[in-house]
């Protein structure tokens, strides 16, 4: 009886440990996300300055602005622009990166990494002024075109929509590429060497294998990548303010930078704002679930 | 078997030029960033990639008009105590989540998770009313809070404690070490490499974030250096020698991070996927 009871006490003992240990972290996360996550909602549906907001008349004001709004349907479009441009030929570039430095046999395999992997190291911000600089009208890719003789003269890449547009998704596809090749990288050093053995008897070649045998093995990993770049491009924000600062004339901004110049930038629109993010979310959220189906098709 | 090997190599010739021409393009802006730091604008624009005689001169400029250092010490302050704070709060969480699992807890994770998806932008003004209510705008507090608990290091702290031998922890519960005790001098030691995984990709994330800084320090005394690095080509004339100058002093510590440290920092990005 005695044993039993204190067996107990020290069964809840643990339990409560547990809780206490799980506390801090769980907390905060309802304080810092969840909680601000409603209060955008409820501001969403409010009007006037930072100081003195009513709800909205009707309610939904907010949330009707943005049919009339041309320039956030313009962010928007701006931001799926990168997205399905980037995402694809990034992840493309990834898993082939990774499967040629998976190679047993290849040689310098160490630095080829390291310098695939280098531009992770730099900045969000730091890249992207690096770009803006090298893309400047009297920056180094106009000197080296006009000097090869492809452009007759200095082309304003920045000022230009269309160019200034592909500017960002290079400098997107070369600071993030690495980044996924790593976790490639990681999927394809978990597969056992026998069952490329196993493909190899079966009469496999190398398209084949890597197409039957690897990219169904990798898939997890390549819905991961896809959830997370998506996540990310949506997000789009240091790149559009410093290499572009959303120009020429708006016509390069992302939504979040659209939603920071309502919020901080001149006038504070914080209700507008807040509705707008919360559309964000609601895409963010409906893309990643799109994913995980696709993702979890077990065949 | 000599023959074999070339062989196989001649058929790798494709591989180590496409590999060489990927490095080469990935190398090369930071390494103009480098050369340009020690140009002059006009020799920038002119396209020259080699190293100049400018750099005293770039960087004499950089700190007279900006305060490089008290910028550089903010950085360091926060991602520093940023880093600290959220893998003892993470690591805690991860190791609770885990080692003492139950179907309530199962399902608090996995609404955690769910703030993977809270977009930054979408919190961005409640957090700023909040700080400002607070008063911790332009202090450390303002800059960290928000991430000190994130769902990524909880998830990652949580796969890898599943290594962790839990037959251990009943022998040193019979020995009568406490819970805590348990933490600290057992998993804390047990999962270094996970710590340290978690701390170079914390201290990246924490140096190099932009939106949230730009929100809630608002003084110059209070601004980090991806800031100061974005308000020197905020005008409308850039001196390029003294914006790579600052780029470059910005990419040092991550660059220093990144060569030494590779392996974690690379365990740090997958560390939540295995």
């Amino acid at each position: 009886m005695d044993t039993k009871k204190k067996g107990f006490g020290l069964l809840a003992k643990q339990r409560a440990a547990g809780w206490a240990f799980l506390t801090p972290a769980t907390l905060l996360i309802f304080i810092m996300s969840f909680y601000p996550m409603v209060q955008a909602f409820i501001m969403s549906l409010k009007t006037g300055s930072s100081a003195n907001m009513q709800w909205g008349n009707p309610i939904t004001y907010n949330y009707a602005r943005m049919f009339q709004d041309k320039l956030f349907q313009r962010s928007i479009g701006n931001t799926f622009l990168y997205l399905i441009i980037e995402v694809p030929i990034m992840l493309i570039f990834a898993v082939l990166l990774a499967q040629l430095l998976n190679e047993k046999h290849l040689r310098f395999k160490g630095i080829f990494r390291t310098c695939v992997f280098l531009p992770c190291a730099t900045s969000l911000v730091s890249y992207a002024l690096i770009f803006k600089s090298l893309f400047a009208t009297q920056g180094l890719i106009n000197t080296v075109l006009v000097h090869l003789g492809i452009f007759s003269e200095n082309y304003n890449f920045l000022g230009t929509p269309a160019s200034a547009k592909a500017v960002i998704i290079i400098a997107l596809i070369w600071r993030w590429t690495g980044y996924n090749m790593v976790f490639y990288l990681a999927g394809l050093q978990n597969i056992e060497y026998s069952v490329y053995e196993a493909a190899k008897i079966d009469g496999a070649t190398g398209w084949k294998t890597f197409w039957y045998v690897t990219v169904p093995l990798l898939k997890p990993v390549i819905v991961m990548t896809f959830i997370m770049s998506i996540n990310g491009t949506l997000q789009l924000f240091d790149e559009s303010v410093n290499l572009t600062k959303g120009g020429p004339a708006n016509t390069t901004i992302t939504m979040s930078h659209y939603i920071y110049n309502n919020s901080f930038d001149g006038v504070a629109n914080f209700g507008y704002a807040c509705a707008m993010s919360f559309v964000v979310f609601i895409m963010v959220a409906i893309l990643a679930a799109i994913n995980m189906k696709v993702g979890d098709t077990r065949d | 078997m000599k023959k074999n090997k070339s062989a196989i190599q001649r058929r790798l010739i494709p591989s180590y030029i496409f590999l060489t021409f990927w490095s080469l393009i990935s190398v090369f802006p930071l390494y103009w960033m480098i050369t340009a730091a020690t140009n002059t604008t006009v020799e920038v624009a002119r396209g020259k990639i080699w190293f100049g005689t400018n750099a005293a001169e770039n960087f004499n400029k950089l700190i007279s008009q900006n305060d490089l250092w008290g910028s550089m010490a903010n950085s360091f302050k926060y991602s520093i105590v940023q880093t600290l704070l959220c893998l003892f709060v993470c690591s805690l969480a991860g190791f609770g989540f885990e080692l003492y699992h139950d179907k309530i807890k199962d399902r608090l994770f996995a609404l955690l998770l769910l703030a993977m998806m809270v977009p930054q932008v979408a919190t961005m003004i409640p957090l700023f009313k909040m700080a400002s209510g607070m008063k911790l705008l332009n202090s450390v507090w303002g800059f960290i809070l928000p991430s000190i608990s994130t769902p990524f290091m909880i998830m990652m702290f949580r796969q890898n404690s599943r290594n962790f031998p839990v037959d251990i922890m009943e022998a040193a519960r019979m020995d009568g070490l406490s819970e805590v005790a348990i933490f600290f001098r057992m998993y804390l030691p047990v999962m270094k490499s996970t710590y340290a995984a978690a701390a170079v990709i914390t201290f990246m994330n924490a140096w190099n974030s932009y939106l949230w800084p730009k929100v809630v320090m608002l003084d110059n005394s209070a601004q980090t250096m991806p800031m100061l690095i974005a308000n020197l080509a905020a005008g409308y004339t850039i001196d390029y020698g003294v914006l790579m100058m600052g780029v470059l002093f910005c990419s040092i510590p991550t660059m220093v991070i990144f060569f030494i440290l590779q392996k974690q920092f690379a365990e740090g990005i997958t560390g939540a996927v295995k």
